[in-house]
């Protein structure tokens, strides 16, 4: 019987052994400020200065959350980003779906030129784009209302793009056998194409609720900074302001900030690596 | 009548609407579907990116209550030339120069480091997703505490910056830097973790029976296969760098930025829109960066698209 | 002297077995192919001599060395894959380069070599353009060439053909075969096409869930499958399977076999290893041993009658519903669907084939 070398067995268990070693160290980086914010969010305020940082809270002093959420405020800031962000994100839906509709099933004059239109709004970046867009807010009396925070991003061509390209999938030959069937437009969009391209809808949706959900610019500007119709995210601003000494209370608003958020990325993983990988891969 | 025509095998006349007429109505729905999407661009997309041509053309004074007066293009000149315009143009170079490579490095090893088939691994690539989803806020707090001379992190590593970091001229942008890394880096693994995928498994296996060890199959054939995807994702990283904005508001704030060399490009443009009520000037920045994105967008469109003449 | 040899081998994937227990030797310069339908280990068997899968199990050895632990690129063989694994970024020339850049050969014979591989294989004029430009047969070369540029000590071939057309397929098959030949370098093949392993295999080694089910030349496969499984497999159409049994007759009768429509006179070298006492059996008879006989021993009605043109194929069903086919020459009478016929086995005792029922195993003529 010929003697088996066990050079390569073992040179395995030691690539694997490093891997994981690198993987950790990794995950390590990564998580340390969320795990140093959680872990300050349950503490004392004196006993934030302690040296070295405590790992894990003696007594967890959970009342800082709901600080955090009444007199922080942060109850109604979650609410105004709801609203805003599912005003948004209703509305790129419903927007996108149709026009890319109309460019992928429909034949009318113009066609290409418009769509490339629709391409070049992602060319132009916000910060051209603001300047005009606050006046136009002021003078149409939205500033610091819902509609000031959510109109301006109800059509986006980037989900023009995404759908068009998922309904371009559809066969051809379940067009016509609708048509036969007799389908009007809107039955075949409702009851056929849309049920179809249900993987690049959620991917538009989920990509879309975090771009509003996370937007900090503009929420600051249409709202003049400090109202009640702050969003989470200018709402963290103003708890980190009027909490100075209170900085417990600020990491509980963060965390309340975050949570919703990987919770969503636990659930829609797939679907937000999708729409974020449309560009890279071919 | 019918039935003796049917029977026979000839089609029905054609009754209804004529071809033309079908073809209207057609274009007409679908003018109708486009016209949501479209009325949104105009009012906020296009109309504010031709009114700004507009802005650059006039000037308002610094006394609040004047009107803006209308100078043509010599306002272009004193902007640009600006000891302010340029320091900040430099700070966002310098930005950038921090951010976008170390991003890309980190996200490619952690890709790559994620890329094995071992136990427990969907663990970890959540952990090094989950930063995606992390707002500027989040992460600016949670970094603003951590970087905190007195509660942070750094007295126990032993760097005691003096003044404290976010107040530093030297360590300021190196601090924010350091948060638009980490915040970006979810992006970053995700997009590399996709570009590695689309390296088929087969490729490497001939590699590997060809003779290339780990190191050389790295070098010469995952990273040419991937140079779409990092072209990629340097690109949106560059541009992410170029909007980053709300670290510095949060935890600098518009009265320390320019001494503290963090005044990035775009925290100029706001600055001077609302705190100098410099409308034209801001106008006049905005086209620059929207110039250098542009410019940005171009060369990865050029450069993909010579790419796909080599791919199957 | 490079043969490969599987020692005991068994390879599981967590709960499944893809390879069970395979013993198997390829001689020096052979062309071994692995045939079975998919799933059934072949290229599973195939990847542990490259190397890329591990042995759960049992010993691998590529000529005197035991392989088990040895890096693929430390263990000299070439693979050639499904589907061509042509480095899209590097040009045909660099393809063919590349294993040889890696063994550290200076640079002039690299040339040379990779010269010499690209005029055997046709490629010469195709040196600078890259795989995205050449058509499918093309690129097989490229894949072929960049096997043989090194000179290694086995080959190892992995569905080459399959994603070719049909008629580009036959020309390669034979173009695989004088290289191999001209080579002699030992070539593992793996297929699920039986005209591919009949026509290019010095052996064919039959696989199934796993296990080997028999290695031996070509004609000897078709002629004495070692049981009911390779029988069906190999010959187009497949060999007819009908149960049977047996009940032996009195001295001076004749042992017939009862199938289903009739029975079969069983030849004298068989009745000896069927033994005494009742038997199950299977019997294989190929279609080109039948033909339809008004006098024959088996009754049975036309189901569908396929005209090939050079041949014709008769499928008949017996009482109980088994399929028998027939094969007749192109310009026979041919029956129609619904007929009643009798199906007669040519002279030859080498027609039927038996094999037991519980154990499918073959029982040879003594």
């Amino acid at each position: 019987m010929p003697i088996e070398a066990p050079t390569r067995r073992v040179s395995r268990r030691w690539r694997r052994f490093g891997s994981y070693c690198l993987l950790t160290v990794g995950a390590v980086v990564v998580l340390v400020p969320i795990y140093f914010t959680i872990v300050n969010s349950l503490l004392r305020p004196s006993q934030l200065a302690h040296q070295p940082p405590p790992l894990f809270p003696s007594i967890p002093q959970w009342h800082n959350y709901v600080t955090a959420w009444d007199s922080g405020q942060m109850s109604r800031y979650m609410a105004n980003s709801a609203i805003m962000t599912t005003s948004i994100v209703a509305g790129q839906l419903v927007t996108s779906v149709l026009a890319a509709y109309a460019f992928a099933f429909l034949r009318f004059p113009f066609k290409r030129t418009l769509f490339l239109v629709c391409l070049a709004t992602l060319m132009i970046p916000f910060e051209v784009t603001f300047i005009t867009n606050l006046d136009t807010i002021s003078s149409l009396g939205w500033f610091n209302t819902y509609e000031g925070l959510a109109v301006p991003f109800l059509a986006t061509g980037f989900g023009i793009f995404l759908l068009r390209q998922a309904f371009l999938q559809i066969p051809s030959d379940l067009q016509e056998a609708a048509r036969l069937d007799g389908y009007g437009h809107w039955r075949f969009m409702l009851r056929v194409a849309v049920p179809l391209a249900r993987p690049s809808l959620a991917a538009l949706g989920v990509f879309s609720f975090l771009a509003a959900w996370n937007q900090y610019l503009w929420p600051l500007l249409a709202t003049g900074g400090t109202t009640p119709l702050n969003t989470v995210q200018i709402g963290l601003k103003q708890l980190v302001g009027t909490q100075a000494d209170q900085i417990p209370v600020a990491l509980a608003g963060a965390v309340i900030a975050f949570v919703p958020l990987v919770i969503l990325l636990l659930i829609f993983q797939k679907q937000l690596v999708r729409s974020l990988t449309a560009g890279a891969v071919k | 009548m019918t039935v003796t025509a049917a029977a026979s095998g000839t089609t029905l006349a054609r009754t209804g609407p004529s071809l033309r007429t079908r073809r209207r109505r057609e274009a007409g729905l679908a003018y109708l579907l486009i016209l949501p999407a479209l009325a949104v661009f105009a009012a906020f997309t296009f109309y504010p990116f031709f009114r700004n041509f507009k802005l650059m053309l006039y000037q308002t004074p610094p006394v609040p209550g004047l009107p803006a007066h209308y100078v043509g293009l010599h306002q272009i000149g004193p902007t640009l030339t600006s000891t302010q315009f340029t320091q900040s143009l430099v700070t966002t170079i310098l930005f950038v120069i921090l951010v976008v490579p170390a991003s890309l490095i980190l996200g490619l090893a952690l890709a790559v480091a994620a890329h094995r088939k071992l136990k427990g691994i969907a663990v970890y690539r959540m952990i090094f997703s989950s930063t995606v989803v992390s707002s500027v806020a989040v992460a600016s707090v949670v970094f603003g505490t951590l970087l905190n001379p007195v509660v942070g992190l750094l007295p126990w590593l032993g760097i005691n910056p003096s003044p404290p970091a976010l107040e530093n001229t030297t360590w300021a942008l190196l601090a924010v830097a350091a948060i638009t890394i980490w915040q970006f880096l979810g992006l970053s693994f995700i997009i590399m973790s996709a570009g590695l995928q689309s390296v088929p498994d087969e490729l490497l296996e001939a590699a590997q029976i060809d003779g290339a060890g780990a190191w050389t199959r790295f070098w010469r054939m995952t990273v040419p296969l991937l140079s779409p995807t990092i072209f990629f994702a340097v690109i949106v990283s560059t541009i992410y760098a170029f909007q980053s904005f709300g670290a510095i508001d949060i935890l600098i704030g518009y009265q320390n930025a320019a001494q503290l060399h963090v005044n990035v490009l775009i925290y100029n443009i706001v600055n001077t829109l609302q705190v100098e009520n410099n409308p034209g000037a801001a106008a006049i920045l905005a086209t620059v960066l929207f110039l250098i994105t542009l410019g940005l967008t171009l060369l990865q469109m050029r450069f993909l698209e010579r790419r796909v003449h080599y791919a199957n | 002297m490079t043969q490969v040899s599987f020692e005991g081998v068994t390879k599981r994937f967590g709960d499944t077995t893809a390879v069970d227990g395979l013993n198997l030797v390829v001689p020096d310069g052979e062309l071994l192919v692995l045939l079975g339908s998919s799933g059934c280990g072949k290229t599973t068997a195939l990847r542990m001599v490259a190397g890329l899968e591990e042995a759960t199990e049992g010993t691998i050895s590529i000529g005197d060395r035991v392989v088990n632990d040895v890096d693929p690129k430390d263990r000299d063989v070439a693979m050639v894959f499904q589907s061509y694994a042509l480095y899209p970024h590097l040009s045909v020339a660099r393809n063919i380069e590349f294993p040889l850049r890696q063994r550290g050969i200076p640079k002039d014979e690299r040339a040379i070599r990779v010269r010499a591989a690209a005029t055997t294989l046709g490629l010469d004029t195709m040196l600078d353009r890259k795989p995205s430009q050449l058509s499918g047969g093309q690129r097989q070369r490229v894949a072929l060439a960049r096997a043989i540029v090194r000179e290694p000590q086995v080959f190892l071939m992995d569905e080459p053909l399959s994603n070719l057309d049909a008629a580009l397929r036959v020309q390669t098959r034979a173009d695989i075969v004088a290289l191999q030949d001209r080579l002699s370098t030992t070539t593992l093949y793996v297929t699920h096409d039986q005209v591919e392993a009949m026509t290019m295999g010095d052996r064919i080694a039959v696989m199934s869930h796993g296990t080997l089910q028999q290695v031996a030349a070509p004609e000897d496969l078709y002629a004495f499958p070692a049981n009911t499984f390779v029988a069906g497999f190999l010959g187009s159409p497949g060999m007819n399977l009908l149960p049977g049994r047996i009940t032996p007759g009195g001295s001076g009768e004749e042992t017939t076999v009862e199938v289903s429509g009739g029975s079969l006179p069983l030849p004298p070298a068989l009745r000896a290893a069927v033994g005494a006492g009742t038997r199950d059996v299977v019997v294989g008879l190929r279609p080109e041993s039948l033909y339809l006989d008004a006098q024959g021993p088996l009754a049975c009605e036309v189901t569908i009658v396929e005209l090939l043109g050079a041949e014709t194929h008769v499928i008949c069903r017996t009482e109980d519903g088994s399929r028998v086919v027939v094969r007749q020459a192109g310009n026979a009478t041919k029956p129609a669907p619904n007929d009643k016929v009798r199906i007669a086995v040519v002279a030859d005792p080498a027609a039927v084939h038996l094999f037991d029922a519980a154990s499918t195993q073959r029982l040879d003529p003594q």
